[in-house]
This record gives structure tokens, C-alpha cells and sequence, in this order.
């Protein structure tokens, strides 16, 4: 362990956080390869905006590939963006915007150590959540029906049979992909959920909440694009 | 030294058993997990270059089939980038390194970093099963629409493969990044890192931001192929050319994955062997920040060819220009850093030579294909597949066994037979000349890459090149076996064998699992070779 009066290059405050930590209920919390649990901290917050930074350009290559076919075929992206159900898409919406407030609310609670509050907060964030997922594959049966699934049982009426193929196999990626990542952070907020059952959360440690919910909040922002860049624009052009 | 002896207590006897390997979250074991992996995958891709080369000593071809040909070239590729260079020199060295070299006891991430190796090998698992299943034929850049619609080989499971370990890459290049900005010991200011951190640093940025996009690029190759969405097919208004905008966004940056942590390799031989700091580190430092920063920027470079505006390949060519000046700036500071240093000519000191000789060579030619003018008539040859086995091989795999010999004392604790070392770097210098220099010529009169029949005339320098492979395979071997063999029966190595400065020299070799007894404290900048050694020692 190094003196506590020396400085700490990993720390911009310069100073390290040391022995108050280590007898609180954080000393099970602090990992073996950290000075101290505000090290540890700084870490873990870190580290998920790198993660996120990951994501953002995992999402990026989607939505170029988006831009370019949307200048190349701006007619069927219009014509193949009418089929879809707009209302559940702007339910969706509002659902996912009240999940991030409970789950912000839910770090909020964990900051100030109200257990319980933290505990309800995370099943309201998973109600959502799955109310969500439900919605989508709801639209994702209705698309079945009406035939709008690329290779697998396509039919679109008009000039714009061929390109609106471009248009689907995209919705179905770009959605895709976003319930995938709905669905990693239900896990998420499950085994959170868990770990707030047994008290492991304290105003001290809470980085894996503010980490999940970091990471909430990134896939809900995702939404916020898709939503307008596959149900919206051009709506009202014809 | 022979006053060395083995610390009773270090990270290799701490504890016995498959599962203490297997389930290890030291960075040191993760490291050596790593090394067998890579190792592996390395003498598989070796295997299917010895093929290649074997069929291209007649020009007819007589010992594959055109098909089966198709399939070594893309499985080699696959194989050596995804597999062996892009994972080798972080994955291997910087696990080990990274941590000692900051005085940290571990990465910011240790059970991160176990997942990484975890989510490599399964990604190898999906590739491997490409491999044998009958091979695949794309070319190691899948190119659509032939990788979406045309090839009827296991595509898929490849692409799933190379997309599950991307993400050991990201995890990689996140637990670095991480560890570097978090877990720097007392006094370990950012310009007293050694220069191998911060081109570990410039490289885990590469990881981060390029690899996501290959990951969605293949994903949508796989979505293409398997629920035959339209993405890349003309046949529904697709562009193939976004394919290739897309992999190259990933793809060239990938080349300064391989290339830049063997130039921080480099930046610590050359200090060590001449006694000297490295000439202008602040320059070198910021050298690797800005190739990683233009690696991004040059991707076009690679479809001069394939349909792209003038206007744009105008751009691009200027811009790849530009990754000259921070290359050139290393070259230059590790020849200013060796002149009137005392060299001393050990093993890891010939790789460094070595190095930089053939990576100025590769990054030379690169500037000739670069020039459009020039590119339109080699693209596509044999100069490009030279070109750029000098950077891979003459540069990242010389870079690696440097780097591999370097600290092979620390690592194992042992010494090695430095006169079979010495005998076995000549051979591998050797070896890659013959077997890539006559690839220039042969490019440059006109042989294209990827066929396997040639014309007559081309024969002799086909011959000296294949002649070139197996001297260089040999080359490869005898380390393998010297290394393998000092693990047993190799003199016991000094903590500090090289009389280098760095932190990861003054820990036992082999190092404790939790690195140092005490944190230590930094107080002197890297590579303070004017100062005696022995004070830097705790």
C-alpha cells in the first residue's frame, strides 16, 4: 500500500483516499488490485464510458449504412417507413423515456442508501423494460403478417418492391439489435436487483448501479434516433 | 549472476493445477494463456503460408487445385491477422507488462481480462470449425457480393468467429486504457510511462473505435447470408462498395493494431541495449497518439481501384501521406537514440535492428502505393502482398520475438541459449528477405496476388521466394524450441538481467502474483540509463 501522503498519479485530486474506506462496510467491496474504494470508483466510471464509446460506434456503422441508402432510395425508405405501426413505435417511446427516469431515480437511491426505494425503483426500470420488448415483438408479428420480412416471406406492393427490401432489412438489424441490448440489460438490472436484495449496495459502493444504469441510459438514447429515423421522417411527404 | 536465485514465492508456483490456470485472474497467467493460444494459431496460419508457397514453386501450380488454393490465401489471412498479429504483441506482452510496468498489482479489470482470453477462444472455436469444414475462399476482406451471395463455403461461421473476438479486443483495449489512466503508481506521471505504454495506449484506442464497426460490418454479413436480407446485393439496390468502406474503416487502422505496440517494443529495446533515453520521447509518444489518430483517416487508400471519385482518392492519398511524418519520427529518434550509445548486441537487440530496417523498407513502399498514379498499376500485385508482410512480419513479428526474448527472463525466470538466439534471428532476417523482397519485383513486373498459376517468366523469382519461406519457417521454429527448452533447463535469469531501468525490472523473476512487495514510489523519468541502476532498486 503506498503512504497516504504521497501522491497518487491515478488521481487527479492528488491525494488517496485510504484507511476511513477499508473498515466500513465498502472493505468487502474493494477489489484486491485497488489502493482504495475511490480508485476503484474512478475505474468503474471509466470504464463503462469506454464500454459506451464501443457502442456508440457499434450503432455508428448501422446508422452510416442508414445514411447512405436513405439518400440513395429516399421514396422507399418513405413508402417502406408508412408500414409501420407508428403508434406502438411512440408508446415504445414514452416507456423507455419513463424507464430511464427510474432507473436515474434508482442511482439516486443508491446514493443515498434508501434500499428500498432502490429495490422498487430497479423492478419499475425492468417492468418498462419488458413492456417494451413486449410491444416490439408485437410489431415484429404484425410485420410478419403483413409480409415485410426480407428473404423470409417479403411482399411490398409498387415501384418500390426492391429497395424497400433495404429499407426492412435495416429496421430488422437496427431493432434488432437495440432489443438485444434491452434484453443484456434486463440481466443487468436483474442481477442488480439481487444484489440490492442483499444490502451489498451502500452510499460508499454503488458503481455497478451507476455503471447499469449508464449503460440504460445509452441503449435508450439508441432508441431515441431509431425511433425518428425509421417511423418519422418523411411520414407526411406523401 | 550466478548469484540468482528463484524467489521461493512468484506468480508461476503460487498455486498448481489446470483449474488455477484456467480460472487465473492474474494478468501474468492470462498473459501466458494467451501466449499458447496465439502460438498455436500462429504455426496453423504458418502452415497453410507453407502450402501457398509450395504451390506457387511451379508455375502450373500442380499441388493444389485452384478451389483449395483460394481457401489457403484466405485462411492464412484470417487466421495470422485476426488470430495471431492483432491479438500478440497486447494480449501477450502488454497483459504481462502493462500492470508491472506502471506498479500497479493488477489491470484495472481482472476478471474482465480472464473473459477476454475466454471470448478469443471461443471466437477461434467458430473459426476453426470454418476451417474444418471445408475451409472458406473470400479472401480474408470478404468482400460482397461474392461473401454474401456467390460463396458457397462456411462464411458465416468465420464471420461469427472474427466477431466474437473482436470483443476480446475491445475488453482488452478497455482494461488498458482503464488500468493506464487509474492505476499508475505514486509518482508515475503520464510522460514517465515507458514508451511501450503509450503506443499500448494509442492501440487500445484503435481497439475501442475500430472494432465495433468490423463487428456490425460482419454482423450484417452474417444477417445477409443467413436471413438473405439485402444490405450489399445489387440484386435489391445494395452497394458492395460500402461493404468495403465499411471493412477498410476497420481494416487499415487494424494494420496500426499490429504495428504499434512492436513499435513500443522497439522504443524499450533500443533504450536498454544502447544505454540511453530515448531520443525526443516526447515525440515518440505523441508519434504513436497520431498514427493511431490518422490510421482512421487513410481508409479509402485500399479502393483506389474500386470505383471511389478522384476527388476522394486525391484526399485519401494526401492524408496516407501524412502517416509518414509520426512513422518517420520513430525511425528517425530510435537511430538518433542508437547513435554513439553503447550497443550491446543481444538477442532482443538484433530484432530491434532488424525491425527497424525492414519496417522502413514497408513503410517506404507504402508511400509508392499511396501515389494513385503508381497504385492503379500495382494494386493488386505482388508489391502490395510484399509491402505489407514487411510491416506484419518484418515489423510486427520481429517486434514481438524482440520483445518475447526481452523479457523472456522475466517472464519464465530463466535464460535461454543466446548463441542459438542470435544463430536463429540472422536466419529469420534472412529468411524474410529472400521470401518478400522478390515479391516487390515480382508485383511490380506484374504477377497479381490471389491466382495460382503464373507465367513461366515469373518462375526463378517464385522460387526464390518459396526457397525464402522455408528458411524463414526454421527460422521460426528454433525459438520455439530454445525457448521451450530454458523453461526446465535454463540457467536461473537475475531479476535484472539486461541491467535495464523500468519498473518490471526491479520485481524477482519470475514476479510475485501481486507484482511488488511494496508499490513503489517513482521518482526518476523513464529510461534514466545516466543514473546507476542499482538506485532505482527498492
Amino acid at each position: 500500500m503506498p503512504d497516504a501522503a504521497i501522491p497518487h498519479a491515478g488521481h487527479p485530486s492528488g491525494l488517496t483516499v485510504s484507511a476511513p474506506d477499508h473498515h466500513l462496510a465498502g472493505r468487502s467491496a474493494l477489489a484486491h488490485q485497488f489502493d482504495s474504494l475511490e480508485q476503484q470508483r474512478e475505474a468503474s466510471t471509466l470504464g463503462i464510458w469506454v464500454f459506451l464509446l464501443t457502442e456508440v460506434l457499434f450503432f455508428g456503422g448501422l446508422f452510416v449504412t442508414y445514411l447512405v441508402y436513405r439518400s440513395s432510395y429516399p421514396g422507399a425508405f418513405v413508402a417502406a417507413s408508412h408500414e409501420l405501426l407508428i403508434w406502438a413505435g411512440g408508446v415504445n417511446t414514452v416507456v423507455l423515456i419513463t424507464s430511464s427516469l427510474t432507473m436515474a431515480l434508482a442511482v439516486r437511491a443508491a446514493q443515498t442508501g434508501n434500499r428500498r426505494q432502490l429495490v422498487w425503483l430497479l423492478v419499475a426500470t425492468m417492468a418498462l423494460g419488458t413492456m417494451f420488448l413486449g410491444i416490439k415483438a408485437f410489431e415484429y408479428y404484425t410485420e410478419w403478417v403483413e409480409h415485410h420480412v426480407p428473404g423470409l416471406n417479403y411482399r411490398f406492393e409498387g415501384e418500390y418492391f426492391r429497395t424497400a427490401q433495404i429499407f426492412f432489412s435495416l429496421y430488422f438489424v437496427m431493432t434488432g439489435l437495440h432489443a438485444a441490448h434491452m434484453i443484456v440489460g434486463l440481466g443487468i438490472m436483474a442481477v442488480l436487483l439481487v444484489l440490492s436484495l442483499r444490502g451489498r449496495f451502500t452510499p460508499e459502493y454503488y458503481n455497478p448501479i451507476e455503471a447499469g444504469g449508464l449503460y440504460w441510459h445509452f441503449v435508450d438514447i439508441v432508441w431515441i434516433f431509431l425511433f425518428p429515423l425509421l417511423y418519422l421522417i418523411g411520414r407526411h411527404a406523401h | 549472476m550466478t548469484t540468482a536465485l528463484v524467489p521461493p514465492r512468484h506468480y508461476l508456483n503460487e498455486k498448481y493445477g489446470i483449474a488455477s490456470w484456467l480460472l487465473t485472474r492474474d494478468h501474468k497467467r492470462i498473459a501466458l494463456l494467451y501466449l499458447a493460444s496465439v502460438t498455436a494459431f500462429f504455426f496453423l496460419g504458418g502452415a497453410f503460408a507453407v502450402l501457398i508457397r509450395l504451390d506457387l514453386a511451379t508455375p502450373a501450380g500442380d499441388l493444389v487445385s485452384d478451389d483449395t488454393y483460394n481457401k489457403l490465401f484466405t485462411m492464412h489471412g484470417v487466421i495470422m491477422v485476426w488470430f495471431f498479429l492483432i491479438p500478440v504483441i497486447p494480449s501477450v506482452l502488454g497483459n504481462f507488462l502493462v500492470p508491472l510496468m506502471i506498479g500497479a498489482k493488477d489491470l484495472a479489470f481482472p476478471r474482465l481480462n480472464l473473459a477476454s482470453w475466454y471470448i478469443y477462444v471461443l471466437g477461434a472455436m467458430f473459426t476453426t470449425y470454418a476451417v474444418v469444414t471445408g475451409g472458406l475462399d473470400t479472401g480474408w476482406t470478404f468482400y460482397t457480393p461474392f461473401s454474401t451471395v456467390s460463396s458457397t463455403t462456411n462464411v458465416t461461421s468465420a464471420a461469427i468467429g472474427i466477431f466474437i473476438t473482436g470483443f476480446s479486443s475491445i475488453l482488452t483495449g478497455l482494461n488498458f486504457i482503464v488500468t493506464i489512466h487509474r492505476m499508475r503508481a505514486p509518482g508515475m506521471t503520464w510522460f514517465r510511462m515507458p514508451l511501450f505504454l503509450w503506443s499500448m495506449y494509442a492501440t487500445s484506442l484503435i481497439f475501442v473505435l475500430a472494432t465495433p464497426v468490423l463487428a456490425i460490418t460482419l454482423l450484417l454479413i452474417a444477417a445477409e447470408r443467413v436471413f438473405h436480407f439485402g444490405f450489399f446485393d445489387p440484386a435489391v439496390g445494395g452497394d458492395p462498395i460500402l461493404f468495403q468502406h465499411l471493412f477498410w474503416f476497420y481494416s487499415h487502422p487494424a494494420v496500426y493494431i499490429m504495428v504499434l505496440p512492436a513499435m513500443g517494443v522497439i522504443s524499450e529495446l533500443v533504450a536498454a541495449f544502447c544505454r540511453k533515453p530515448v531520443f525526443g520521447y516526447n515525440f515518440v509518444a505523441f508519434a504513436s497518439l497520431a498514427i493511431a489518430v490518422l490510421g482512421f483517416l487513410v481508409w479509402g487508400h485500399h479502393m483506389f481501384v474500386a470505383g471511389t471519385s478522384v476527388y476522394a482518392a486525391m484526399i485519401f492519398s494526401m492524408l496516407s501521406f501524412l502517416v509518414a511524418i509520426p512513422s518517420a519520427i520513430k525511425v528517425f529518434n530510435w537511430t538518433a537514440t542508437m547513435y554513439k550509445g553503447s550497443i550491446a548486441w543481444e538477442t532482443p537487440m538484433l530484432y530491434a535492428i532488424g525491425f527497424i530496417g525492414l519496417f522502413t523498407i514497408g513503410g517506404l513502399t507504402g508511400l509508392i502505393l499511396a501515389t494513385i498514379g503508381i497504385d492503379v498499376h500495382v494494386t493488386d500485385t505482388y508489391f502490395v502482398i510484399a509491402h505489407f508482410h514487411y510491416i506484419m512480419v518484418g515489423g510486427t513479428i520481429m517486434g514481438y520475438l524482440g520483445g518475447l526474448h526481452f523479457w523472456w527472463p522475466k517472464i519464465s525466470g530463466r535464460l535461454y541459449n543466446e548463441f542459438l538466439a542470435k544463430v536463429s534471428a540472422a536466419i529469420i532476417f534472412i529468411g524474410f528477405n529472400l521470401t518478400f523482397f522478390p515479391q516487390f519485383i515480382l508485383g511490380y513486373l506484374g504477377m497479381p496476388r490471389r491466382y495460382h498459376a503464373y507465367p513461366p517468366e515469373f518462375q526463378v523469382l517464385n522460387v526464390l521466394s518459396s526457397a525464402g519461406a522455408s528458411i524463414l519457417g526454421l527460422g521460426y521454429l528454433i525459438p520455439m524450441m530454445y525457448l521451450m527448452w530454458s523453461l526446465r533447463y535454463g540457467p536461473i535469469a537475475h531479476f535484472n538481467p539486461w541491467g535495464a531501468v523500468g519498473l518490471e525490472w526491479t520485481t524477482s523473476s519470475p514476479p510475485p502474483t501481486e507484482n511488488f512487495k511494496e508499490i513503489p514510489v517513482v521518482t526518476w523519468d523513464a529510461y534514466d540509463y545516466q543514473a546507476p541502476v542499482e538506485s532505482h532498486v527498492a
